[in-house]
């Protein structure tokens, strides 16, 4: 694809709508390490954009940047057309953007209702008491919502299988995120039906005008799920793909470098 | 169970006893702490076999019956800051040697200052030596085992030179019967105790978002760190709870012996640690239990008097006290590694 069609793709992109997220010359160094380079991408509300490369490209660093756990070296982030610079994670929640992550972050011995408020527990009266019944009944409404099956909201987390865990981890992120979801590796250790059942919550996610940010290995997954397809390779940002106008081939020798 | 779980989407089957006890044999316990309905039969076992086998001893009568709750008081206090450190995934070993530099301190302040002072001596020097277990173990993030390990025996020491290895007495009849001998409401003030302390326990354990974040914490570290909760303050609040709980069992002590001796607190080590885990309390964090823990000490506090109403000599009651402990805690522990 020549450098001016890929250019009236992101002008006619940029006319539609102001992206939500707008990263640019994102660098960022581990001492003298250069993990990425120079990265700019824009995300859109309702947009999935996949990012994709191999193993050290420098995927978990950017989704890290975005949710606020590092600072970049350089480059700024734009949230919503402003300027933004998130302290730590809870920073970045409070602005509407949520992670799953690979290894999920869920407490095992915990119930599923208080997973979802997990650091957010909702509480009554003067004491400032748990209000679990609140917590219960809005986890409930939401887990049938989203149609992710689970035995009961209030079974404990290591009582569910993989699927469902990861149901659970994506549905907190939604009850949570108002703007924007960072998935890493959603469905790495899942087996192809709960695959295909997360990928569906993804999609519910995208109906509700949320912008995802996802990693994935799977290029399947990715051209099954995504609007654009961002690759880097060893810390570059290699190039941004429209997932209808781009094809298997092509992305892997971006990722590889080979032709 | 409500069952939305269909086909293809995770075939294990959540078996009943995961499902919070509802329509065991215990309703109000097993809904105040689902998790653990097999150390309330425990119990409710051993009260029967020694109210049979010592049936002529006396082991039924109320005064004995009040005694066990009375002597088990200060064990309980321990146990329930217990129950915050471990379900934090921490642990105390100091509360021992806390109690008795706690009480002592007590005592030395009562010989010269009103019980008031002594009071919060007693309490101050609990709070501090916790806090200081606590910041070491938050802020300098050395392991609590090995922390507390240190300061029990460094605080068995300081117990053994404040007062020369001698006994103080405390013979502040307001501070005696307020913490020991005295009663209310025709109840020992000793049983009040226990019961106001298990119930503010209880309600900070299990329905405050601090008792949620305990859990989290022990659960789950990181997991509770990217959830915006502030780990190392909640690994140092639970073990300056536990430095609290030692405090105020110190006072309990001096209250009911009407002395302090740097032995105090001595034994209580492995009792308390026996009656949090019997008491459905995980020992890697993530799992607790208050009112369980005060039935763990009951429990234990039975079997010391059952055994010498027994007419069991000290080591036989060792031997069997230990034998039944590690009974207990394989019971308890049956499907921590499933």
């Amino acid at each position: 694809m020549s450098e001016i069609m890929e250019q009236t793709i992101e002008q006619s992109r940029a006319e539609r709508s102001a992206p939500l997220l707008a990263l640019s010359g994102i660098r960022k160094e581990f001492g003298g390490i250069v993990a990425i380079e120079q990265l700019s991408l824009d995300l859109h509300s309702g947009e999935i954009v996949a990012l994709v490369g191999d193993n050290g490209a420098g995927k978990s660093t950017l989704v890290k940047i975005v949710s606020g756990v590092h600072k970049p070296t350089s480059g700024t982030i734009r949230l919503e057309g402003r300027e933004t610079s998130f302290a730590d994670a809870s920073a970045a929640r409070t602005h509407g953007i949520e992670v799953v992550y690979q290894d999920l972050a869920l407490a095992d011995q915990q119930t599923v209702y208080m997973n979802m408020f997990l650091g957010r527990e909702l509480t009554r009266g003067p004491l400032k008491l748990l209000d679990r019944r609140r917590m219960i009944d809005d986890t409930e409404a939401l887990v049938k919502d989203l149609d992710v099956r689970i035995p009961s909201v209030r079974s404990t987390i290591r009582d569910l299988s993989g699927g469902q865990r990861q149901g659970v981890a994506i549905a907190r992120a939604t009850r949570w995120a108002s703007k924007l979801v960072l998935l890493d590796e959603p469905t790495a250790a899942l087996g192809v039906a709960e695959t295909a059942k997360v990928e569906e919550l993804i999609l519910s996610l995208k109906a509700r005008n949320i912008a995802i940010l996802i990693i994935s290995h799977s290029l399947d997954q990715v051209f099954r799920l995504s609007d654009r397809i961002c690759v880097l390779r060893r810390g570059q940002q290699i190039g941004i793909r429209e997932t209808a106008r781009s094809d298997k081939n092509e992305i892997v020798s971006m990722i590889t470098g080979l032709h | 169970m409500s069952t939305t779980e269909r086909g293809s989407h995770g075939t294990r089957a959540i078996t009943a006893k995961h499902q919070h006890g509802r329509g065991s044999l215990w309703p109000v316990l097993g809904r105040l702490e689902p998790q653990n309905g097999i150390v309330y039969l425990g119990f409710v076992a051993i009260f029967i076999f020694f109210a049979v086998v010592l049936h002529d001893d006396g082991f039924l009568t109320t005064r004995n019956l009040t005694n066990i709750v009375l002597q088990t008081a200060p064990a309980t206090i321990m146990a329930i800051g217990l129950v915050f450190a471990l379900s934090a995934g921490e642990i105390d070993l100091s509360f021992g040697s806390t109690t008795a530099v706690a009480a002592l301190c007590a005592a030395m302040a009562m010989q010269t200052m009103p019980a008031l002072m002594g009071i919060a001596a007693g309490l101050g020097v609990g709070i501090a030596i916790g806090a200081f277990n606590g910041a070491m173990v938050a802020w300098l993030k050395l392991p609590s085992f090995l922390v507390t390990l240190a300061t029990m025996g460094l605080f068995a020491g300081v117990a053994r030179t404040l007062t020369d290895l001698r006994s103080i007495a405390v013979i502040n009849d307001s501070f005696t019967g307020f913490f020991g001998s005295g009663d209310f409401l025709g109840v020992p003030s000793l049983v009040w105790w226990t019961i106001g302390a298990v119930a503010v326990g209880h309600i900070i354990f299990r329905h405050t978002r601090f008792g949620a974040h305990v859990l989290a914490t022990g659960d789950n570290a990181r997991a509770a760190q990217v959830s915006g909760i502030k780990v190392p303050r909640i690994r140092f609040l639970v073990l300056t709870i536990c430095g609290a709980c030692a405090g105020l069992a110190g006072l309990l002590y001096a209250g009911r012996l009407q002395a302090a001796k740097y032995t105090l607190g001595e034994s209580d080590l492995m009792i308390v640690i026996a009656a949090v885990i019997v008491g459905g309390t995980a020992l890697n964090g993530g799992k607790g239990a208050i009112i369980g823990a005060l039935v763990g000490s009951l429990l234990m506090g039975m079997l010391n008097n059952g055994l010498i109403l027994m007419g069991l000599g000290v080591s036989d009651q060792m031997i069997v006290r230990g034998l039944i402990i590690l009974l207990a805690v394989a019971i308890s522990l049956r499907d921590i590694n499933r």
